[in-house]
């Protein structure tokens, strides 16, 4: 019991992360329509960025995660403005190929500038664990879970009541009707790049500092898509309550089945979940039907 | 001078298809202006060249132009030219299904710089439509057509329009909703002071409220006049009220026969 306990607790660490990941990616698509194949890198990027400005430029921990995020609100901004925009209006497939394209863009620059060896944060937060009862829980988690939960927190909010998220949800719904109500549609594509790479570099940031850092975070990123369909593609509740799922299937397949066969489960239920979603429920949980028009 | 006057316009969709052939018209300020015409003669393309949303969909003001209290507005975003008090109420409704109806009346002020006022014009759509009021916390995709209408045109009321265009808000409700919609377009007419430029398929009852009306075919105007005059016009009796002169009543699939008649009159 106490076994499965601690299981689900890191389940749930991982998870919130990949609930984060998650957000950005449905964000994107919701409002743009773009699914993007370049969300794992951001993911990389944000955790690389944070760690040159604290390991190379000893940046205290908190400014550099202060300013990964306004690096990474800027990334997104520019990827928006110079390769989505012109793109509108483009065939969906030619879209999904310029992610693809940009997420090895992305890879081939962290690996130009940082080098394809394994890199450690710091210790930055304590490593005196915390006992609640029967299990033990590492510092690190605990804030992890707490920024995850932050930064979820922070934009359900945003979306739930500024004038600005509710316009970015409206824009999602009817993007026609957006626009005659006076809502600039392409300040909206640029917002959702915006948060996506940033709560993507949150992610990196939180990764990093658990596993360390090196140029396969963009696959920590990948498993955004079970997330996703699980919780349905267009459904930001759905994408955290998605992340969650997979990031405790995970662990339990690691922590049980693993040690019956061998290792190598853990890496593979989340997509074989992702199948046997799409096979039973190819909208997910919370996604909405009419989604096979957009 | 008029607060919007249409000059001349020639609209092409996708480079190539003519769908606006010189169109023009008038609206005074103040006033209920209706624009008339059977499916596909222009009149919604008429509406979206106005409010700029002609550019989402490949559509271009070729030639001619449109002025706004003076200005010309035919080469600007929608964006600039609802800020600049023009406010469309799209053809379908189109209220954000997903949005409760409070969110639908927030996203409508969203051009707004007077924020703190948002609250108090959300009770003053209230006032005019008791039951979104009573729905405030609906998501609004769940609601009848009369009570999405209702709220399209509440979402327009929030963004303080100078101008406001209608299209067909009479289309797909029971006649008795019709009617309360028409009080309530006259209402906003008179008591916010709201231009109003009015289509609809519903000759009969936007001729009655409306001062002024153009009937187009084809891609321009082809009779305009006080409503009044439309009103006792033989042909726009027999053709668009659906009363020839023996009171009967009359379907569409005239208007060819009513074609021919206009070509030989002319
Ligand atoms: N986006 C578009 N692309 C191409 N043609 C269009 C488009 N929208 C409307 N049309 C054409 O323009 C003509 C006028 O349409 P519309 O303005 O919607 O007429 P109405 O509102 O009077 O029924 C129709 O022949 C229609 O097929
Ligand atoms: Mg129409």
């Amino acid at each position: 019991m106490d076994f499965l306990l601690q299981l689900l607790i890191s389940g749930i660490v991982v998870g919130s992360i990949y609930a984060l990941v998650a957000l950005g990616f449905v964000l994107i698509y919701k409002a743009t329509g773009v699914i993007n194949f370049a969300q794992g890198e951001f993911l990389t990027v944000g955790a690389y960025v944070c760690l040159a400005l604290v390991a190379q430029l000893q940046f205290p921990f908190w400014l550099a995660f202060l300013f990964t995020l306004v690096v990474a609100v800027l990334m997104g901004m520019l990827i928006e403005r110079v390769a989505l925009r012109p793109m509108i209006g483009e065939p969906i497939i030619s879209i999904i190929m310029l992610t693809i394209g940009l997420s090895s863009v992305l890879k081939g620059g962290v690996m130009m500038i940082w080098g394809p060896n394994n890199r450690a944060y710091p210790q930055i937060f304590s490593q005196v664990p915390i006992h609640v009862g029967p299990v033990v829980i590492s510092q690190i988690y605990l804030w992890s879970v707490g920024f995850a939960a932050l930064f979820l927190l922070i934009f359900t909010l945003f979306f739930k009541f500024s004038s600005a998220g509710i316009a970015m949800r409206a824009t999602a719904d009817d993007q026609q009707a957006a626009l005659s109500m006076g809502i600039s549609v392409k300040k909206v594509f640029g917002m959702a790049w915006c948060i996506a790479a940033l709560v993507s570099a949150v992610g990196g940031i939180l990764v990093g500092n658990i596993n360390g850092v090196n140029i396969s975070l963009g696959f920590f990123g990948l498993k955004v898509f079970p997330a996703v369909i699980l919780g349905g593609l267009d459904s930001i509740p759905g994408a955290i309550i998605g992340g969650l799922i997979i990031g405790m299937l995970e662990a339990i397949a690691a922590g049980y089945i693993d040690p019956l066969v061998g290792g190598g489960m853990k890496e593979v239920i989340p997509f074989m979940v992702l199948v046997v979603i799409l096979m039973v429920k190819p909208y997910g949980f919370f996604g909405t039907e009419e989604i096979e028009k957009v | 001078m008029s607060l919007l006057s249409v000059n001349n316009i020639e609209v092409i969709y996708n480079d190539v298809i003519l769908v606006l052939k010189g169109m023009s018209l008038d609206v005074p300020e103040g006033k209920i202006v209706t624009l008339l015409g059977a499916n596909g003669a222009g009149k919604t393309t008429t509406l979206k060249a106005i409010s700029g949303l002609l550019k989402a969909e490949d559509g271009e003001v070729t030639d001619g132009n449109i002025t706004f209290m003076g200005q010309e507005i035919n080469k600007r975003d929608a964006e600039d030219i609802v800020k600049s008090g023009i406010f469309q109420v799209m053809e379908g409704r189109r209220i954000f299904k997903e949005l409760t109806v409070t969110e639908n009346l927030i996203v409508g002020g969203h051009t707004r710089k007077d924020r703190g006022n948002i609250k108090r014009d959300i009770d003053m759509v209230f006032s005019y439509f008791p039951r979104l009021k009573e729905r405030f916390r609906q998501v609004a995709g769940y609601m009848s057509g009369g009570e999405q209408q209702m709220l399209a045109i509440g979402r327009a009321l929030m963004a303080k329009p100078r101008l406001m265009l209608m299209d067909e808000p009479s289309l797909g409700l029971a006649p008795l909703l019709v009617k309360e919609i028409f009080e309530i377009i006259e209402r906003i007419n008179k008591e916010e002071k709201t231009t109003i430029l009015l289509v609809e398929q519903n000759a009969n009852l936007a001729l009655r409220i409306a001062d002024y009306g153009y009937i187009m075919e084809s891609g321009k105007v082809m009779m305009d006049g006080d409503t009044t005059d439309l009103l006792n016009n033989p042909d726009v009796k027999e053709f668009y009220l659906g009363l020839s002169d023996v009171g009967q009543k009359k379907s569409y699939r005239d208007v060819k026969h009513y074609k021919r008649r206009k070509r030989w009159l002319s």
